[in-house]
């Protein structure tokens, strides 16, 4: 008998629980399901580069140049009969550690930040926020130029520096969404239960507001990633030997004259890599209902 | 209205200072002065150098010292170039990057506008899903890729346009101008859809038709003062990405304007010319984001009655 309401229960909870619902709304959204195989698929094929790449590295064949896409070279050669298949594959496993690596940096500064500033209010919650409306006025497309410029094209620099403009939305997102937690009564009764702030923030307030999370990441790799293939196409950002996606286009801008795939090809990868994410931010927004919950 | 205005000038200062006084000690903290990489020059020519660009006074004092040229609109001279001053190549790039933004913001609001209103008529028609999927490319497509693409179509296979210059060749502003604008256009875009979409539901819009007025005035008179507040705030931070985009566009381009000199600038570790062009495109943003904030405010009928307006 008892067994059978628990059995009930159980079901019930899994018919709606919010992430069934969600995945359930998100599998009929074709365009970000396409988005989303599309990413896993680069992700490993990125994590599996130095083993399946078509050539090594910094296998040059001078003799052979810069040749269009062949049998032998997919995508065709650089000017120094490099493989450009291979290029891109190197180059988008940093293109994407970039995103991946300074989103994380923005997510845990940020999340943690909201987290606080909205949990204990008051006079902290209005200092901590000042701090982030201010910075939101600073320029930072010319602070990261210039950070690139005084310490050196770094690239542990270029995750922090990216990082740390990215934190400021993510900080905002999370401090409104423990504001409306913390009126709820699980909240309540987990402090009534005397749990430390710390344990309340951990375990009941952020994966509560992991919706929100998860679609402002999403959002957030794909302009990461823009701002790291600007520098770099700058010249500020990844520096030979590495290469990146942003690198590759601006050598591919200087030669498009004669060697347009040259441009093309690595163009499409990121464009391609930045599609897929905003299709699956979107989906993933609609899906797990962000906006309405907000309101 | 006022005290709303006020308020935000008060906000800016601190922002302003704060970028002044963090850009200046980076600069300082930077490794290698500005005469490592010439050979070695004598003591007293070192000593004169040094006095000229005030590198023998102690660290606070140089900034106090930084702080009053500023206060005079005095910008310092270029390490690099020991004749030219930072002004004198800010007056000169100026002109250029002011004019280029321009076009693209126009760009930017006309067609990105456009796209948005109408496609928020019919919502989930192919009149909403053709402009925006336009949109979600031109979000997606970088102007570093997009600039390329467009000389190779347009410049080189179709050669239609001039794929150089600024204002050497009658259409060689066209280029520039759509490879800036279009990123902000597809924001643009997908900002006034959501904004219309939200007003074209308000009751004073049913009002409006119940009234008889057609439908043209209903949207136009009615519906977009509201339904483009979103993106007249959005102009602000546009802006800023406006000019971080010239830097790429000006090279591109081979353009002379402020992006050019400031990319050169960071490449030539010419330290005085970064920090003088950081501090006053700074200052220009911050400035620029306030107008758009106060423009958004004064459009927004609540929030003018919520600082108390008459």
């Amino acid at each position: 008998m008892t067994t059978d309401i628990i059995e009930d229960i159980t079901e019930a909870e899994q018919g709606s629980s919010l992430w069934h619902d969600a995945w359930l709304r998100l599998r009929k959204n074709r365009l970000a399901l396409a988005g989303g195989m599309l990413l896993v698929a680069f992700t490993i094929i990125a994590l599996l580069t130095p083993w399946i790449a078509p050539y090594a590295y910094d296998a040059q064949n001078l003799d052979l140049g810069a040749s269009p896409p062949s049998a032998q070279h997919w995508l065709g050669t650089d000017i120094f009969g490099r493989d450009l298949l291979t290029q891109i594959m190197f180059g988008g496993r940093v293109s994407l550690a970039v995103g991946f690596v300074a989103t994380s940096v923005a997510l845990l500064i940020g999340v943690t930040w909201g987290a606080i500033a909205g949990y204990v209010g008051g006079k902290v919650d209005a200092v901590m926020m000042r701090l982030v409306d201010i910075m939101y006025a600073l320029p930072f497309m010319i602070f990261i130029v210039l950070l690139m410029v005084v310490f050196g094209r770094n690239i542990l620099l270029l995750f922090l520096a990216i990082g740390a403009v990215e934190w400021l939305t993510m900080a905002r997102i999370m401090r409104s969404q423990v504001q409306q937690l913390r009126q709820q009564e699980f909240v309540e009764a987990a402090i009534s239960l005397g749990l430390p702030p710390s344990t309340i923030i951990r375990r009941h307030l952020i994966p509560n507001a992991l919706g929100p999370i998860i679609v402002y990441t999403t959002l957030t790799i794909p302009s990461v990633m823009l701002l790291e293939a600007f520098l770099s196409f700058l010249g500020l950002g990844i520096q030979p030997p590495q290469t990146s996606w942003g690198l590759l286009i601006s050598y591919g801008a200087e030669t498009m004259e004669e060697f347009p795939w040259l441009l093309i090809f690595p163009g499409l990868a990121l464009t391609v890599t930045l599609f897929s994410l905003n299709f699956l931010g979107d989906g993933l927004r609609d899906a797990l209902d962000v906006r309405r919950s907000k309101d | 209205m006022w005290r709303f205005v006020g308020i935000r000038l008060l906000q800016a200062i601190p922002v302003i200072l704060a970028v002044i006084t963090v850009t200046f000690f980076l600069v300082r903290v930077a490794p290698g002065g500005p005469f490592s990489a010439e050979k070695a020059v004598l003591p007293e020519v070192k000593a004169a150098l040094e006095a000229q660009y005030r590198l023998d006074l102690p660290l606070f004092q140089q900034y106090t010292a930084y702080l009053g040229d500023l206060a005079q609109g005095e910008f310092g001279p270029s390490f690099k170039y020991p004749g030219r001053s930072v002004n004198e190549l800010i007056g000169a790039g100026l002109p250029v990057t002011a004019e280029l933004g321009f076009y693209a913001l126009l760009v930017a609001v006309i067609i990105g506008g456009f796209a948005g209103v109408i496609a928020a008529l019919k919502p989930n028609t192919a009149q909403d899903y053709i402009p925006m999927t336009a949109a979600m490319i031109g979000i997606c497509m970088p102007s570093f890729l997009l600039g390329p693409l467009l000389v190779l179509v347009f410049g080189i296979y179709l050669d239609w346009l001039p794929v150089s210059g600024w204002g050497d060749i009658p259409g060689d502003k066209i280029l520039p101008a759509i490879t800036l604008g279009s990123g902000y256009a597809a924001y643009i875009a997908r900002l006034s859809r959501a904004g219309m979409l939200e007003v074209m539901s308000q009751d004073y819009i049913r009002t409006a038709r119940a009234k008889g007025l057609p439908e043209w005035e209903v949207v136009v008179k009615h519906g977009l003062r509201g339904g483009l507040i979103p993106v007249v705030a959005f102009l602000g931070p546009a802006f800023a990405g406006l000019l971080a985009g010239s830097f790429v566009v000006e090279t591109i381009f081979q353009i002379p304007g402020l992006g050019r000199f400031y990319v050169q600038a960071a490449f030539n570790r010419d330290y005085t010319m970064i920090l003088g062009t950081t501090v006053f495109l700074s200052t220009l943003i911050v400035l620029f984001n306030l107008l758009s904030d106060i423009l958004a405010a004064w459009m927004n009928p609540r929030l003018r009655a919520q600082f108390g307006e008459n």
